[in-house]
């Protein structure tokens, strides 16, 4: 199995570890639900070295992820970054991934783990018809630190000055690159680091009081940010417009990859959308439950769960467009129980937005 | 090492059980099986007064991480169960042997005690996974 550089720091601090696509990663440090609260309330941090990194550069590298992304790369700012969905010529989603832009000639991609190999090729695929160069950042690692805490936290063990570092931009020198992203619905960064320099960080935020956090954390802050997951959420057989990522797709262009199959799709109707449900009553929805409303439409769960921030059950649902949102109910086992219809998300800067 | 009361009886499915005598036995999960399920969310507690066979499905735990069937150890009718777990259902994890209880049974005449592990049956059956 492959381990990130911070394998022995997880084992030492108590991790419980699983597969998680061939990565040995920490599922938890103890208790899921208070590295869940921590992330919330104060301040929490992730491995996810397992991500990879991507420096595209060159005469045309605007013009290729132009191309690649469905979302509109032109208009960022130098050091700014974006969340785009990647699709293949039939409008799915191949992977979704943000992008910093560093210089009008270069960007930092980071795509998912699972996806890896899959996005490599796709990328040098696409890039061949274009003057621009992609180098993947193997001898990276990164961690997440999040949590309305992290920026004071972070601030004095790192030479950069974050004060200036606005959401959903970057900063870097030679020894760090810090994007003020996540995937929690915190405020907080991502740092990607060189190797040699991980656990050195990593035990220095510990010492500064910054709970280590599993997978399991991530995924329960995910799911109630509203945010999605790969190969749950979404994947190659759904286009963005029909699982509720249909704001990454730029409307006023359609030279992307895929933009012609979207072109078609909005012709034909759209049959399918994304909806996030709370459970009315007792237990928990878990990804590929079956849903059903009084008429007989039809969805599915993509992401569910227990929500350690509200203390209900939560799930997003790829579902007949036409459902009916006061008849949802779920099939859990061999009990039919009702579902409420929530917007997303669930969970904004530690308060929950369910309406009760 | 997880803790193993010498006074129990184990299933291989980590159902614990104590004898609380004249055939009425208490049922809970071990601390083994808690650990694995992680931070446990929701119990749906057996049927009062139902009767089950041995290795019936009688209830659901579920973790943060995933949903786990409880089996009934022993053929038998359910006399008692936890309310406090509706609640509380962390309770499992903080006292699995304890507060964290699940179901009182009544053994069925042809209930088969000699099924059940010994605490050092059980202790080695698990070793392999800690």
């Amino acid at each position: 199995m492959k381990k990130t550089v911070l394998n022995e720091a997880h084992r030492k601090a108590g991790a419980k570890m699983v597969d998680f696509g061939g990565w040995d990663m920490p599922i938890n440090y103890g208790s899921q639900i208070e590295e869940h609260h921590a992330v919330r309330q104060n301040v929490g941090m992730f491995d996810v070295s397992h991500m990879t990194v991507i420096d595209v550069s060159g005469r045309e590298a605007t013009d290729f992820l132009y191309k690649l992304l469905a979302n509109d790369i032109t208009k960022l700012n130098t050091n700014q970054a974006l969340y785009s969905t990647m699709l293949n010529h039939e409008g799915g989603v191949i992977d979704d991934l943000i992008t910093y832009k560093i210089s009008e000639t270069s960007y930092r991609v980071v795509v998912n783990a699972a996806t890896r190999e899959k996005d490599l090729a796709w990328f040098e695929q696409q890039i061949a018809d274009f003057d621009a160069t992609m180098a993947e950042q193997a001898d990276t690692a990164m961690i997440a630190v999040q949590g309305p805490k992290a920026i004071e936290t972070l601030q004095p063990l790192i030479a950069l000055d974050l004060s200036q570092t606005k959401r959903f931009y970057a900063t870097y020198n030679d020894d760090m690159f810090v994007g003020r992203t996540g995937y929690t619905g915190e405020d907080g960064v991502e740092i990607i680091v060189p190797s040699e320099a991980a656990e050195g960080l990593w035990n220095q935020l510990i010492e500064a009081g910054v709970q280590p956090c599993g997978l399991g954390a991530r995924d329960t802050l995910r799911l109630e940010a509203g945010m999605h997951l790969y190969g749950q959420d979404m994947d190659e057989n759904i286009t963005p417009l029909e699982c509720g990522l249909g704001w990454t797709i730029r409307k006023d262009n359609n030279s992307f990859n895929g933009a012609e199959a979207l072109e078609q799709l909005r012709e034909q109707g759209i049959s399918k959308k994304l909806i996030g449900l709370v459970l009315e009553g007792r237990g928990v929805l878990r990804h590929d439950q079956t849903l059903i409303d009084a008429d007989g439409k039809q969805g599915i769960i993509t992401s569910g769960g227990y929500s350690p921030s509200t203390e209900k059950a939560i799930a997003m649902a790829v579902v007949d467009k036409q459902m009916d949102a006061d008849s949802i109910q779920v099939q859990i086992r061999n009990k039919t129980l009702p579902c409420r219809v929530v917007k997303l998300p669930f969970v904004r800067n530690g308060k929950s937005l369910i309406e009760a | 090492m997880s803790y193993v009361p010498d006074n129990l009886k184990y299933t291989a499915s980590h159902e614990w059980l104590e004898d609380l005598g004249n055939g009425v036995y208490r049922v809970g999960i071990t601390e083994f099986a808690q650990e694995q399920l992680g931070d446990i969310v929701f119990v749906e507690l057996p049927e009062l007064d139902e009767s089950y066979a041995q290795e019936d499905e009688c209830g659901v735990v579920e973790s943060v991480k995933t949903a786990s069937d409880i089996y009934c150890p022993l053929v038998g009718t359910v006399t008692a169960i936890n309310d406090a777990l509706e609640d509380s259902p962390e309770l499992i994890n903080d006292s699995p042997y304890d507060d964290g209880w699940i179901f009182e049974l009544e053994l069925g005449e042809d209930a088969d005690i000699g099924s059940l592990l010994s605490a050092e049956d059980y202790r080695n059956s698990i070793a392999d996974d800690e």
